[in-house]
């Protein structure tokens, strides 16, 4: 467990059996233990998977008691997690070219799995990162070692000033497919832009969720087809799928 | 090993820990982390006459010890279920029991007949309790003259076993519960979850689309418990017992204070394989306590 910047740590988990297959995209259910004021899992992104050191990555923002009690976990604490979950980005979108990667703030952990096993099946992906402070601009080393990265922060810090979706780099290059992760706002942005474009455009979402694995119906998203689990129809979909609402 | 076996009217659960609908889906969603012919029971998710799309989101907000939802019935409606999830689920070798919903005594009765004509859904579990829908759900659980109304529907059109899952947000649970027995209903089940409220201060507004929703988790256990107690002293019918069981302990609560059956809900959610650790744990609490047989603890507080 290591502090990246701002309220977010990074937990590299392992086991003492291989990890089982995981897709980027899809999430782990992480129990809680020990804490009076929560009952659920938290549902957290598979932000890297390091198959030779036998380690699954997950970045965490400590924003409420489950989280926070993740940021405070020690090395050789043992977590309980239910993985892998949902959907997956689809990686054949991207064809053979050149997809971008849009995150905001916490919502970067998927892409860097994502941005990884893009670039081992041959494509060459490029990072726009977002975030309110240069502080918190989460691994961007990381990133770096998979494509070019672009960065904007709302108070000028650091990159560009402004949203990920007035970045310079929009205007000037072309792109085969975009995917994107982050806060809501940011997604509806990205995707409105993606449709301006003309680029097919994913989305992963974060809605608040109970069981996980599709049962409660509790994380549902408005879409073209109704009312779709979060957690196992997405996390992620397809934005023309989307309604927003 | 002792004797696990129950019955619930012609209903035989080769073990007493059945799911709680709503919270397990068709079961298919578990079956990597749980044998489901194992199981006593499966109560499937709520289906209504027609698809409903349920509640706006959020429809879900944590609360120590528990957590509120108002999922609102969303389901594809019953005969969705009888010609695509049916041949799905009819082979698991254990009792899958739909759980039944409507708006009207009409709608409850078409919807459990439709349901009747399924062979290998040996009972359904009467929803007069769900405190998520304005139109019907909790309305007719709450007096004796609307669960009558439903249950005498029902009773005509549905002949195999009929559980009737009751609402905790009532006066006296007790005497709802006899009008069902006097209406024909083979058990009851308790409770359904308690109508509560979050509120996020920050926004100035209910976390829940709806603003309320139902309670459900360990907080409401001692609730849940208190109710089964009153409930089986009051009538002769058998009474499954549901409300906050996360481990063998609880559930052996509610087998004393008068449950045949128990059903498990939210636990699912955070540990899915819960169901069967349960069954295990009153096996081994029996043998423990050289009791020869699951009978001997139902009912048995001084």
């Amino acid at each position: 467990m290591e502090p990246v910047g701002g309220r977010c740590v990074l937990l590299r988990l392992t086991d003492d059996k291989p990890l089982p297959e995981m897709c980027p995209g899809q999430f782990v259910e992480v129990r809680i233990d020990h804490t009076p004021s929560t009952l659920l899992r938290r549902p957290i992104s598979v932000c890297f998977v390091d198959r030779e050191s036998n380690e699954l990555w997950l970045l965490v923002a400590a924003v409420g008691d489950g989280t926070r009690h993740l940021a405070a976990l020690k090395a050789g604490d043992v977590l309980n997690c239910v993985l892998p979950l949902g959907n997956g980005w689809d990686m054949n979108s991207a064809g053979d070219s050149s997809p971008l990667l849009i995150g905001g703030g916490v919502g970067v952990a998927p892409l860097l799995y994502l941005g990884a096993e893009l670039k081992q099946q041959g494509c060459e992906p490029t990072f726009l990162l977002g975030a309110r402070t240069s502080s918190d601009l989460l691994m961007l080393d990381e990133f770096r070692r998979y494509g070019r990265v672009f960065v904007t922060t709302e108070d000028g810090s650091e990159g560009e000033h402004g949203f990920v979706t007035n970045h310079s780099l929009l205007g000037q290059e072309q792109f085969s497919h975009i995917y994107t992760c982050g806060p809501k706002p940011m997604m509806v942005a990205v995707a409105r832009l993606a449709d301006k474009l003309g680029v097919t455009c994913e989305a992963s979402l974060e809605n608040m969720m109970a069981c996980g694995l599709g049962a409660c119906l509790c994380c549902v998203e408005k879409t073209t087809e109704g009312n779709l689990c979060v957690c196992k129809e997405g996390p992620v979909f397809d934005t023309k799928k989307l309604l927003w609402s | 090993m002792s004797n696990l076996q129950v019955n619930i009217g012609d209903l035989k659960l080769k073990n007493p820990v059945m799911t709680a609908s709503g919270t397990f889906g068709y079961g298919l969603e578990f079956q990597d982390f749980v044998p489901l012919h194992e199981l006593g029971g499966i109560i499937v998710k709520g289906t209504t006459l027609h698809p409903r799309e349920g509640n706006d989101y959020p429809r879900m907000a944590e609360t120590p010890g528990g957590m509120l939802n108002c999922v609102g019935l969303q389901n594809k409606g019953v005969d969705y279920f009888c010609q695509h999830i049916y041949p799905q689920i009819c082979d698991i070798d254990t009792n899958m029991i739909v759980n039944v919903s409507g708006s009207s005594p009409e709608d409850y009765a078409e919807c459990a007949a439709r349901i009747d004509a399924l062979e290998k859904i040996p009972a359904i579990e009467l929803n007069i309790s769900c405190p998520n829908v304005k139109d019907g759900g909790m309305a007719f659980g709450v007096t004796c003259a609307g669960a009558e109304s439903v249950v005498k529907a029902v009773r005509k059109a549905y002949h195999k076993t009929l559980i009737v899952k009751l609402s905790p947000n009532v006066t006296n649970i007790s005497d709802i519960a006899r009008t069902c027995e006097a209406e024909g209903a083979d058990a009851v089940s308790l409770i359904n979850t308690l109508m509560g409220m979050a509120i996020d201060i920050e926004k100035r507004r209910p976390v829940l689309s709806i603003k309320t929703g139902g309670l459900s988790g360990p907080c409401v256990k001692p609730v849940a418990l208190r109710m089964v107690w009153q409930v089986a002293n009051a009538v002769r019918i058998p009474v499954v017992g549901l409300g906050g069981i996360m481990n063998a302990h609880d559930a052996i609560e509610f087998f004393m204070a008068g449950a045949t059956a128990i059903e498990i809900g939210t636990a699912n959610f955070i540990d899915p394989a819960v169901t069967l650790k349960v069954r295990d744990g009153i096996n081994e609490w029996l043998d423990q306590h050289g009791c020869q047989s699951i009978q001997e603890i139902i009912g048995a507080i001084h």
